[in-house]
């Protein structure tokens, strides 16, 4: 097995990587070694975020921003410690990153400002100032792609549906672009006057595809429209930084970048954030409370009603430091620059190996342009479910189905495919492991 | 590899060569039914002679175990009373969700015991079912389209 053509030096130590990760050394379906290719999904856990959730309930365990005695001192002071260490991390300030649950209720959060703001101000009640940048009216437009996740699709149409505005969307080429240029489906068709809000992902979880958000931010804010990024598939895997992107919020989940589940942010540029009335009500959130009405918090505190969930944000934190501190093998790229260097390479000998297989047609860009590591792929003759299920029964564990895009493969005319995708605990031989695989999976369907 | 006990030779068999295959005309009922986590589908009628089923005819798309699945149910449910093949459908479920720990019955189930297997896995089960699950609601609508005949 020949893995010349991967760039050594751009790869990190994977197997001292690997030693912070415990799940990484059992063994599936009868004594595989496991080969994890499902980060896309969820990345696992190393030891340094699990021992930060642990460390927070045995040292320093209250709810925060409550009550004043040591522990909800501490307590408060390890969670907007972590706020700081993930805004540093985006290029942002604290005040400006909101935690949630995940990045769709990160999404939410941002969808159902529109559909509140546009609510409150059909009943002439009390807005934040500024909230006419969230109030639609009938026959304004919200603009998607057709490669986004159902995360950041479904909430829009929700929108749509409460305030009586129109989605459109931009469409995707044939090698997994978006079509920019097309007169009738491209940037200057589609983002117009009527342009309230564009949303888009900045890296297809299905095609891998990194979009051209400066572009089109650039076109939707000419037009007066706010821009939303869904960074799922962006922040773990690349260098990412809020201000330069040009885009009104961000979004995306802890647990894809080696955080604990229950832990999203949301970034928004603060003045937008002042403006918006708030998305979940109750504890927290509030400046003064009367029975008949209350009035709420500046952000971020605005959006995070009830008492937050200070551990997982902690772990997200302890996670950034890891991603932070990790080295490329010969020590000249760090951090999030070691990682994008280690996934390109990966992504590259992938593309390879898997177009020398016959009968593999992979679904996205074939090279390793503008492209991050989630690589799907068909298999002729042999369902997604069916491929999924070989590469299981040998310890490759990979996502098969629509990836919660289920417009974009219309678009492909496939009803599933399967996907593999990287992160910094694979090596090579994981590719080496996934292409033989398929290559077994077709013998047993006798496809070849 | 446990894959030979999942994808039995029967069950590739069907896949590769479906029976009874096509949407067929007269039906008394249609359906259309969807695994969201996946996008499989599958699009089946039911025609009824009386408290017989006479003809069950189907199309869709999706993995070997819910194509193939399709293609047991056509040949283990037509031409049979509705009473029996309700007792079919319910034995194919109770199969399905044991978690491999329910013994199937050739005598009732015929060639649908080949999927066995795939009640050890626990992300298959609903291909499996789709048509099944297809074909108890089809027979529903059916009876009730029959009953509301009758009363009218």
């Amino acid at each position: 097995m020949t893995t010349s053509s991967v760039h050594r030096s751009d790869l990190l130590d994977v197997e001292a990587v690997s030693k912070d990760f415990p799940i990484l050394a059992r063994t599936v379906r009868g004594g595989n070694k496991l080969v994890y290719l499902d980060s896309g999904a969820t990345s696992q856990k190393p030891n340094q975020v699990l021992d930060a959730e642990r460390g927070f309930y045995t040292r320093c365990n209250a709810a925060v921003h409550r009550g004043a005695h040591l522990l909800a001192e501490e307590a408060t002071d390890a969670y907007e410690g972590a706020r700081l260490t993930i805004a540093n991390f985006l290029g942002a300030t604290p005040r400006e990153l909101v935690f949630t649950k995940n990045a769709t209720e990160a999404i939410n959060l941002v969808s159902y400002a529109f559909s509140n703001a546009t609510a409150k101000s059909g009943h002439g009640r009390s807005l934040p100032d500024g909230a006419e940048r969230f109030i639609l009216a009938p026959g304004d437009e919200i603009v998607v792609t057709q490669m986004e996740h159902h995360a950041n699709l479904v909430p829009w149409q929700e929108v749509c549906d409460k305030t009586g505005a129109v989605l459109r969307w931009l469409t995707v080429d044939d090698e997994g672009r978006l079509d920019l240029d097309d007169p009738e489906h491209g940037l200057n068709a589609v983002i117009t006057e009527r342009t309230r809000v564009v949303a888009l992902t900045h890296q297809s979880n299905v095609l891998g595809t990194i979009t051209p958000v400066e572009r089109i931010a650039a076109t939707a804010h000419a037009v007066g429209a706010l821009v939303v990024l869904d960074s799922c598939q962006s922040v773990p895997h690349m260098p990412v930084d809020v201000q330069s992107l040009g885009v009104d919020f961000v979004a995306f989940s802890g647990h894809k970048m080696l955080g604990p589940s229950g832990i999203g942010v949301l970034w928004g540029r603060y003045e937008l954030l002042e403006s918006m009335p708030p998305f979940l009500s109750g504890g927290s959130m509030i400046e003064t409370v009367h029975i008949d009405s209350s009035t709420f918090a500046a952000p971020p505190q605005r959006f995070e009603a009830g008492v937050p969930m200070a551990a997982q944000a902690i772990g997200l934190g302890a996670a950034v430091d890891y991603l932070n501190a990790l080295r490329s093998q010969d020590g000249s790229l760090h951090g999030m620059d070691a990682v994008v260097a280690h996934e390109h390479a990966l992504t590259s000998y992938a593309l390879e190996r898997l177009s020398d297989i016959n009968g593999v047609r992979i679904v996205g860009p074939t090279q390793a342009v503008q492209r991050g590591s989630a690589v799907s792929f068909v298999v002729d003759g042999i369902h997604a479910h069916d491929v999924g299920q070989v590469l299981d029964e040998m310890g490759v564990e990979v996502r098969v189905g629509h990836h919660c895009a289920w417009p974009l493969h219309r678009r492909f005319g496939v009803a599933a495919t399967t996907r593999a995708t990287f992160y910094i605990y694979n090596g090579p031989d994981d590719v080496d492991s996934l292409a033989e695989a398929i290559v077994a999976a077709q013998k047993f369907f006798k496809v070849v | 590899m446990d894959l030979e006990s999942l994808y039995q030779e029967i069950i590739l068999d069907h896949y590769k060569n479906p029976r009874g295959r096509g949407l067929r005309d007269p039906f008394d009922a249609e359906v259309h039914h969807v695994n969201p986590t996946c996008g499989d589908e599958i699009t089946l009628r039911v025609r009824l002679d009386g408290d017989r089923v006479a003809d069950v005819s189907y199309d869709g798309q999706g993995c070997s175990i819910s194509q193939a699945s399709a293609s047991v149910l056509f040949e283990q449910l037509t031409d049979h009373g509705v009473t029996d093949d309700l007792e079919t459908a319910d034995a194919f479920l109770a199969l399905m969700q044991g978690r491999g720990q329910v013994e199937p019955d050739e005598d009732v189930l015929g060639d649908a015991v080949a999927f066995a297997g795939v009640a050890k896995y626990p992300a298959r089960v609903k291909c499996a079912l789709l048509s099944w699950m297809a074909w108890k609601d089809a027979v529903a609508q059916a009876a009730a389209g029959q009953a509301h005949e009758e009363n009218s």
